[in-house]
């Protein structure tokens, strides 16, 4: 548990945060707006960044989470519209799906032996491709596909001063997880399997547990989350599908691991940072007075050059020892 | 060719082929799968492109971007960096190429060469702050890369609609004037491929005959070493990329100076997005060597191309995309040749 420990951060982080949405507030930009679409973009990052954590703390590195945001995306569509329920797609099309992915990923990245940076890279490719296949195989028309509004998962209506607050209940399911995977990685015999696995494998192998069987469920669990966090993209947030709608947020997640340095709740506290940016930009850009001055190319720039600056003010973090290098027993 | 260089080439040769042949295989599930019929589709494909002059040439002019940004991944993978930025420094090129060819009046020849290496240029340029990211601040090329693709993506957006548009037809960039147009070969096939080609080698000899390659390329395969004899890892990352980023630059221009009809980039960048990943396909394939990835952009750009005749039975184009992706998969995985060796002749390998 890192929060304690950084208590005094917690609390400059909160008090700036405040600053801000009042100073944003006085050029026009509605704060819960802002922080309405904080909260939807944070979700999915959330979601695949703790997921990614735990794969690295294993010792695979899976850089297709972009891939698995596509394909998850779509078939949490998929499902949805089969069982007739938003949270129906995003457990079958999402969670199962991701988790077959995940599965599938950390099969190869050990018996297999795979190189995993390419292997991930190859997943995006994939990804790349057969989305816009399987979108025109499923509904018969390319690139786009609108579903029933009644699928969409239903927001919790917060409200704050005569203004309304929605809120998703996958947002709040992320934040969970979050805690349970930083339990579990910290104070559980599991968690210190994981650590090991990808610190010192041999060391766990020499007790007696499979190394690759540790990392096969790690990178499941990665796929699963991150599953869930490329159907909520439709599902809960945007109410409509089209091929490019993870907009490189797969990557933005990986930066937001590299970020926090493997540490589930530093990466839901940058995940955060990256979903205030995607929220600025989007609020900014439908904000009278902003959109006729700045072109609205610039300001669609802002998460990606925020996830740069971010990256380039923490610079290099340390790695767990095995990181992506299968074991092999000698 | 000797017996030794056969042997040499051999297995990196059938590893590709057998990737290749996954890769179709699995292409073949999927249209199962949905209700296609993959027999149909694939000889489509073929016959579209490569049974007849125009779609061997077509075929060549989907190819030709590929070669360059397949030997950006090449050269990132020769000194151990994974640079998937040569789809963002493609679009720079893709403008830069613009901004020289359709708006400055030069004799025939001189613009050409004018536009091609100010695209080159802009290519280049994109790839300094990976180079700076990574060298000072230790950020990971991958992140960054993808990172100022997106930014690309949105700054060549907003030239065009602000800046280099058509007159009359907003959706697309300024043709360059007919100076800056490299001779038509056949179909949208240009001379600018002798100009790739020659590029290519000139990156081989490079890497292979020059102390600055070996340094580049000792720093990849043997790290400490490349410490050890005190060779500068800041200028191997800043040379690494640049040169990479000419390549993929150039990757651009070839879109705009060398491909008709259009002679321009749309403002959905339709015609430049995603050269930067099939050309990831490309080097791997190619197994990072010039000469391969030659040959394997030839057969990427046979696959894109050949993919359009696809859609007549209702198959989307993309899933040759999907393809390339599985044999990159295939192309990582050392276990799968030595999987299908042991099961073909029944006995353990090397």
């Amino acid at each position: 548990m890192i929060v304690p420990k950084k208590f005094g951060w917690f609390i400059i982080g909160v008090s700036a945060l405040i600053v801000t949405l009042f100073s944003l507030s006085i050029i026009g930009i509605e704060p819960t707006d802002l922080l309405e679409t904080t909260f939807m973009a944070m979700t999915p990052l959330i979601l695949a960044a703790v997921g990614e954590c735990l794969d690295e703390k294993a010792g695979v590195v899976n850089i297709g989470l972009e891939g698995i945001f596509l394909i998850t995306a779509v078939t949490g569509v998929y499902w949805a519209e089969i069982v007739g329920d938003g949270v129906g797609g995003l457990i079958i099309g999402g969670a199962i799906m991701g988790g077959l992915i995940g599965l599938l990923f950390g099969i190869i990245s050990t018996y297999g032996k795979a190189a995993q940076v390419v292997a991930g890279m190859g997943l995006n490719v994939f990804g790349l491709g057969f989305v816009p296949f399987l979108m025109v195989a499923l509904w018969a028309f390319p690139g786009i596909h609108m579903f029933d509004p009644k699928l969409v998962i239903k927001t919790i209506d917060i409200p704050i001063g005569g203004e309304i607050f929605r809120l998703s209940p996958i947002t709040i399911f992320a934040i969970i997880v979050v805690i349970v995977i930083d339990v579990i990685l910290y104070h559980t015999l599991l968690g210190l399997r994981i650590q090991a696995a990808g610190e010192k494998p041999e060391a766990i192998d020499v007790a007696g547990v499979n190394v690759n069987h540790i990392r096969i469920l790690a990178s499941t669990i990665c796929g699963a989350l991150t599953g869930v966090g490329g159907a909520f993209m439709p599902l809960g947030w945007f109410g409509g599908l089209v091929k490019e709608i993870t907009a490189g947020r797969g990557f933005i997640a990986l930066a937001a691991v590299v970020f926090a340095g493997l540490d589930p709740i530093l990466a839901a506290v940058s995940s955060f940072i990256f979903g205030f940016s995607e929220g600025l930009a989007f609020t900014v850009m439908i904000t009278p007075g902003v959109k006729e001055v700045v072109p609205h190319y610039f300001i669609k720039m802002i998460p990606y050059i925020a996830t740069i600056v971010a990256l380039a003010i923490v610079g290099s973090k340390r790695f767990p020892k095995a990181l992506a290098k299968p074991y092999i027993r000698e | 060719m000797a017996p030794a260089a056969i042997q040499r080439f051999k297995r990196p040769l059938l590893e590709s082929l057998l990737a290749i042949i996954v890769g179709f295989i699995v292409g073949a599930i999927v249209m199962v799968i949905f209700g296609y019929d993959p027999i149909a589709a694939y000889s489509a494909l073929l016959i579209g492109s490569i049974g007849s002059l125009d779609g061997i040439c077509e075929s060549l002019a989907n190819a030709t971007p590929l070669m360059l940004t397949g030997l950006t991944f090449a050269i990132g993978m020769k000194s151990g960096y994974f640079n998937v930025g040569a789809e963002g420094q493609a679009y720079l090129g893709a403008i830069g190429a613009i901004m020289i060819g359709s708006t400055i009046h030069l004799p025939y020849g001189v613009h050409l060469a004018v536009a091609t290496l100010f695209a080159m240029l802009m290519g280049a340029i994109w790839s300094l702050p990976v180079s700076a990211l990574k060298a000072w601040r230790g950020v990971h090329e991958v992140v960054s890369t993808i990172m100022l693709n997106w930014i690309a993506l949105f700054f060549v957006r907003y030239l065009i609609e602000y800046h280099y548009y058509e007159p009359g037809r907003a959706e697309r960039a300024m043709p360059v004037l007919p100076t800056a147009r490299y001779q038509v070969l056949g179909a949208s096939l240009t001379t600018v491929i002798f100009v790739v080609v020659a590029f290519i080698f000139f990156a081989y000899f490079l890497l292979w005959r020059t102390t600055l390659g070996y340094e580049l390329r000792l720093t990849g395969s043997n790290p400490e070493a490349a410490r050890y004899i005190g060779i500068n890892s800041t200028r191997v990352i800043f040379l690494n990329f640049f040169l990479g980023g000419l390549a993929a630059g150039l990757a651009g221009a070839t879109q705009v100076l060398g491909r008709p009809p259009s002679w321009t980039i749309y403002k959905t960048l339709g015609n430049v997005m995603n050269l930067g990943f099939d050309g990831i396909g490309a080097a791997l394939i190619g197994r990072n060597h010039p000469v391969g990835i030659i040959f394997a952009s030839i057969f990427l750009g046979i696959l894109s191309y050949g993919a359009k005749f696809m859609m007549y039975l209702g198959v989307d184009p993309d899933l040759t995309r999907a393809i390339n992706g599985v044999i990159i998969i295939a192309l990582s995985l050392p276990e799968l040749y030595r999987i299908v060796r042991r099961f073909i002749t029944g006995r353990e390998t090397e």
